[in-house]
């Protein structure tokens, strides 16, 4: 299983790579929605994306409706990770075809959760 | 800072004495942890200053007892009890309930309300049209209750289990915390009530939801609610403990019934119990 996660904060980046190798996923990184795009076109092809909104370049939404608009990259799920927390903003990202919302701050354990509730995770490692 | 061990103990044994739950030696650090912001805000210099405080104040040592057995909790906590209540459960009951159309259930040590309002959630998106629901939520813990009245939830509390699809379906900002609707707050009726002790007079009940706080009490005080329990629950109701907890080798009168890995326990008839059926 493996896990891609875009936000243009190493700090951020770092927290979350340690909660997802923890569970047993590969990981890789990217610091903005294009880099991440690139990524996917060379593999290694994510599991599951850990994206964050506000990035520069491109931002976390614009890569959700991107991935979205490619067939052959349904099979990717898309989980926002972002301080961006109005009732609206959640909406619109399910909408562009989010699976899941984490609104910052969080604490590991909601993220497990999160990739339980999306299959991902089951009893605490990778399904 | 450490705490000393008479403080320890006098809380371990007020604890026990007003809840039944164990404070077992070793847990000195979660004693420190949870008071040491009650000591705090109290103006205490440490938790042995307030230790000492609560045994001549008692609105303090409703606050340290109050804080000594809350539970962390998750929405839809383990997913699968919440998937064999719409899968198995709820089947069942509305064929069995189909002239009174009316359900019953228990959200027992439900802290701050999470168990209650998932289970709100999910009969208000699964009750067929004409059908009523009622979810009471108990705890020994009055400030909790007070939460679970308000229905009211932190970014950090909304983080944990809650699909983002039923956060927007259910949910409204308000401020920094996030409101429950006023629908499913209408489901759910909360209640003060010591699990150790004897229960006031309650309804009868379809599914009691009793997950994860039997393990703090000592065996026959859990024996003893498990018994009285029984008594609260329809014959064709259900009980569902927490996922690390078992009714193995206890003389209760329940049966176990495994469903896609979570134990359900169903009810046995007095005559049944007498036998070991």
């Amino acid at each position: 299983m493996h896990a891609l996660i875009i936000d243009d904060s190493r700090a951020m980046r770092m927290i979350l790579r340690r909660i997802v190798t923890d569970l047993g996923f590969s990981c890789s990184e990217a610091g903005n929605g294009e880099e991440a795009l690139a990524q996917i076109a060379i593999g290694p092809r994510p599991d599951i994306c850990l994206i964050d909104w506000n990035m520069p370049v491109m931002d976390g939404y614009t890569f959700v409706t991107r991935v979205r608009s490619e067939a052959d990259l349904r099979d990717i799920t898309l989980m926002m990770v972002t301080t961006e927390s109005e009732h609206g903003q959640i909406v619109r990202a399910l909408a562009a075809g989010a699976h899941e919302y984490v609104i910052k701050p969080f604490t590991p354990d909601a993220i497990v959760e999160k990739l339980t509730l999306l299959g991902l995770v089951r009893d605490g490692v990778p399904a | 800072m450490s705490l000393s061990p008479a403080s320890f103990d006098y809380v371990a044994a007020l604890v026990r004495r007003e809840t039944a739950v164990i404070y077992d030696a070793g847990k000195e650090y979660l004693v420190e942890a949870r008071l040491l912001p009650l000591a705090r805000e109290a103006g205490e210099v440490d938790v042995d200053a307030y230790v000492l405080r609560i045994q001549r104040d008692l609105v303090e040592a409703r606050k340290a007892i109050d804080a000594l057995t809350i539970n962390e909790t998750s929405w839809f906590r383990d997913n699968a009890p919440y998937q064999v209540f719409t899968d198995v459960m709820l089947p069942a009951l509305l064929e069995a309930r189909g002239a009174a159309r009316h359900l019953r259930i228990w959200s027992a040590a439900c802290s701050s309300g999470q168990e209650a309002y998932s289970l709100a959630m999910l009969l208000h998106e699964s009750l067929p049209s004409g059908w009523s629901a009622e979810i009471l939520a108990t705890d020994v813990s009055t400030t909790m209750l007070e939460r679970v009245a308000a229905g009211r939830y932190g970014q950090v509390e909304m983080n944990r289990g809650m699909p983002a699809t039923r956060l927007v379906r259910w949910f409204t900002r308000v401020g920094s915390n996030w409101e429950i609707a006023p629908e499913l707050r209408a489901m759910v009726r909360t209640r003060h009530l010591n699990l150790a002790a004897p229960f006031p007079p309650l309804p009868t009940f379809d599914i009691v939801f009793l997950r994860n706080v039997l393990i703090y009490f000592e065996m026959d005080v859990k024996c003893d609610i498990l018994r009285r329990t029984r008594d609260l629950v329809a014959p064709d109701g259900f009980l569902l403990l927490g996922s690390s907890e078992t009714t193995l080798d206890m003389d209760v009168p329940w049966h176990r019934e495994p469903i896609d890995r979570v134990q359900v326990l169903r009810p046995l008839t007095p005559a049944a119990a007498l036998t070991g059926a």
